[in-house]
């Protein structure tokens, strides 16, 4: 059983529009401009912070097609690392294994904030706060926007609102990874709440977004970087500094899944059967996360498993053990990473009841 | 809990001046003179200067799009298939270098991408090496370097007395640096003067690296269209290869496969050993890592499946016979042109010998501005002009322009 990362398959928007593209005989394959398909750039912003976002309205919004996310983080990094005096930047603990040295690589100091409680297994939130506290003012802080990764635990909105306030009152400067729009809740808008709560209040802030999960289209290395700026003349000057970034690092984009993504989300019918898609694979893990938490407690498994139906997106953070882990990789042929943490998209109603046992196994043996 | 809107933590950051060779197609977009002509960039125009997308590769996309194939990510060495197929490309399937393993490659974001990820590797494993670059040389090189945080200087190599090489230059530029320094070589058809050295000249300077420890360097943008034949236009990396030398080599697939928007190429680490390449390998994707954790997988597959068919192959062959049939053509019909307009005598025979897109005319920057200004003609102002956006009926006006510019702006 495989559970350390789901198995992508294509979805059915996107073969159509890939169809589209490939019979479309008006098409080539010239450079794209540096910071790629205006269309796409256009239509990511719009899709993060909204229709009606005044920050779009006021164009105080550039945004560059980057690889994915880790491109985008990359190229936000050497910008923030070349224009931003601060050249901090804080990142939760636990956070996604490539994050410190995308960061470091990219230029900055990379330092740590309290995140993940293992005793409650949801979110420190007064450590959170005590940490941004501390840190130095204008300090850039890494917010996964919707389901965190690797623990699954995300903010409430109350406490989002509370994160803000610090960040602000410290004249922090957020960057949000946003790699799970759609996913996580089933709503895009509703998991795009941090995000747009933070637009809202006129500051400015980085956001890193990502169409590997939400559209599957993982290998393709489809993303953007959108820096929210203060006033337009300020946009259009960091929109210019992005390309000089940009072009020592691999001139211009690759064209083929932004024009997918471009095309998906262009079109009215391809949009509407995207979010019925995404609605349907982020129920299928709510499902498989209630199907393990029930499977758990059939088995009167020791312990409170409440974690697994209240972290939210692709991962769950156990709690289980190094040792749970080997226990369970040995006996039961479970692969995990050793952190303990699951990909629920891995799983299946055939296999829950293989897992429950696992884990079952693993808590009572004392391993 | 609103934010004054001018406090900007950006508000000091500068305007950047637009790209000296992708500004320029910006402005020629931007032109609406029915006259214009684009000879900035180096893409490849059809005689009615439109894009051309080969149909091999129309036809392996719609092969792909029939395999149904599935959008995983690439591991972060890119598509197997299609690193087996590029170093094959770049040095022959026989070549001792791949039979023996000694040579690690990994798909990279098409030229920039591929320099991009050995100079990281050069500033991490190589600390305080110089690279020696051309002078002139694709403009981005520098800006790869730096970004890199790698040391960089310049070789002699354009001589404007001759329009030619300065091949004593280059020479003693090469002999002068510190042993162990970094030479970075355009495999063919130099961007952006076109010359190339000869293949005795290959030799020595193949000689003086060798003398001096340096390492070479390879950038390979247009392999299989600087003459029309892949192997011919390979010769310079394989000579030094089969010396046994360390090399670095950066493919891409831009020009010759017209792949350009797909950011397709490869970062190619020659070495003594299939155990240092295996190592060299791991580093090297340690590096991708940070940078877009794996590449794009669309042109690769591309790629792989017209290298891997040996009738698309073939195809593919001769589709890059005509490309690169067609500059010469141009080329040919340029100087033509020229000589029958201009009765000074000045001696053309220059555009001819250069090979490749480019053609580094000798106009000074005001003469290219001029070209510009009055003809609209786009180019970059070192005087450098993409033949590949030429056509020939359009020599005759080109030719006009340059005269023009030549003999009446200072």
């Amino acid at each position: 059983m495989w559970l350390q990362e789901g198995k992508p398959y294509v979805l059915k928007v996107v073969r159509e529009a890939e169809q589209r593209l490939i019979r479309d005989g008006s098409r080539n394959k010239e450079y794209l401009s540096i910071t790629g398909i205006p269309a796409f750039n256009k239509l990511s912003a719009k899709l993060i912070l909204g229709e009606d976002s005044p920050a779009i309205h006021e164009k105080r919004v550039c945004t560059a097609q980057c690889l994915s996310g880790t491109g985008s983080l990359r190229v936000g990094a050497e910008f923030l690392a070349k224009h931003y005096p601060q050249k901090v930047i804080y990142i939760p603990t636990p956070t996604w294994g490539n994050h410190p040295k995308v960061f470091t690589l990219g230029g900055l100091q990379v330092k740590s904030y309290r995140y993940y409680d293992p005793k409650t297994r949801g979110l420190d939130y007064e450590g959170l706060l005590d940490d941004l506290r501390a840190a130095p003012s204008d300090a850039v802080v890494l917010l996964h926007a919707c389901a965190h990764n690797p623990t699954g635990v995300d903010p409430t909105r109350e406490q989002w609102e509370g994160i803000r306030q610090i960040i602000r009152s410290k004249n922090m400067l957020p960057f949000f990874d946003s790699a799970y729009q759609g996913f996580a809740s089933g709503s895009l808008d509703e998991d795009a709440h941090a995000v747009r709560l933070f637009a809202a209040d006129g500051g400015e802030c980085l956001i890193a977004q990502s169409y590997a999960k939400n559209m599957g289209l993982y290998g393709e290395r489809v993303g953007a970087l959108s820096i929210v700026c203060a006033s337009e003349s300020v946009a259009t000057r960091v929109d210019s500094q992005l390309k000089l970034v940009i072009r020592p690092m691999y001139s211009n984009p690759p064209i083929h899944g932004a024009a997918i993504v471009a095309t998906v989300l262009g079109d009215r019918g391809l949009y509407q059967e995207w979010t019925v898609e995404l609605k349907a694979m982020a129920d299928r893990i709510i499902r498989m996360r209630h199907l393990l938490y029930e499977a758990l407690r059939a088995r009167g498994t020791p312990g409170n498993w409440e974690h697994i139906i209240k972290q939210i997106g692709m991962f769950t953070f156990t709690g289980l053990t190094k040792e749970q882990v080997n226990f369970m990789t040995k006996e039961y042929h479970v692969y995990m990473t050793s952190d303990g943490r699951i990909s629920m998209a891995g799983l299946s109603s055939r296999t829950v009841p293989h897992l429950a046992n696992a884990i079952h196994a693993a808590v009572t043996k004392r391993v | 809990m609103a934010v004054a809107t001018d406090a900007s933590r950006f508000h000091a950051v500068p305007m950047a001046p637009p790209d000296p060779i992708l500004g320029v197609s910006e402005a020629f977009r931007a032109d609406t003179s029915d006259l214009k002509l684009n000879l900035g960039v180096g893409a490849y125009r059809t005689e009615d200067l439109q894009p051309y997308v080969l149909n091999v590769v129309k036809k392996a996309e719609k092969l792909m799009l029939e395999k149904g194939e599935n959008k995983e990510y690439l591991p972060i060495e890119g598509l197997a298939a299609f690193n087996k197929a590029t170093a094959e490309l770049l040095l022959g399937a026989d070549n001792p270098v791949i039979k023996e393993g000694r040579i690690a490659t990994v798909q990279g974001l098409s030229g920039t991408g591929s320099l991009r990820l050995a100079a990281a590797f050069i500033q991490r494993y190589l600390p305080g090496v110089k690279v020696l670059i051309s002078s002139p040389t694709w403009g981005n090189h520098k800006n790869i370097l730096n970004d890199a945080g790698v040391p960089w200087s310049e070789y002699r190599y354009f001589d404007p007395k001759t329009v030619g090489l300065d091949f004593d230059g280059m020479l003693a530029d090469m002999k002068d640096a510190p042993n162990g320094s970094i030479i970075l070589l355009h495999g063919c058809a130099h961007n952006p003067t076109g010359i190339d050295p000869t293949t005795e000249q290959w030799d020595i300077i193949a000689d003086v690296i060798q003398e001096k420890e340096h390492i070479a360097f390879f950038d390979v943008a247009y392999q299989g269209f600087a003459s029309g034949s892949l192997d011919e236009d390979a010769n310079s990396v394989r000579r030094f290869a089969a010396r046994g030398m360390e090399l670095f080599v950066a493919q891409s697939y831009s020009k010759n496969l017209g792949l350009y928007a797909e950011r397709i190429g490869a970062t190619n680490v020659i070495t003594t050993s299939p155990e240092l390449a295996l190592r060299i390998k791991s580093q090297l994707k340690r590096l991708a890592r940070p940078m877009y954790s794996n590449p794009p997988v669309h042109g690769a597959r591309i790629v792989a499946n017209v290298v891997g068919d040996p009738a698309l192959f073939d195809e593919w062959r001769a589709e890059m016979q005509l490309m690169a049939g067609r500059i010469k053509q141009v080329r040919q019909k340029l100087y033509d042109e020229l000589v029958a307009k201009d009765k000074s005598g000045k001696d053309w025979s220059f555009i001819l010998k250069q090979i490749g897109m480019f053609s580094f005319t000798g106009l000074s920057q005001s003469q290219s501005e001029n070209m510009t200004n009055k003809w609209h003609v786009y180019m970059t102002k070192d005087g450098r002009i993409s033949l590949a956006g030429l056509s020939s009926a359009k020599c005759g006006y080109l030719a006009d322009a340059i005269i023009d510019s030549y003999y009446n702006v200072q």
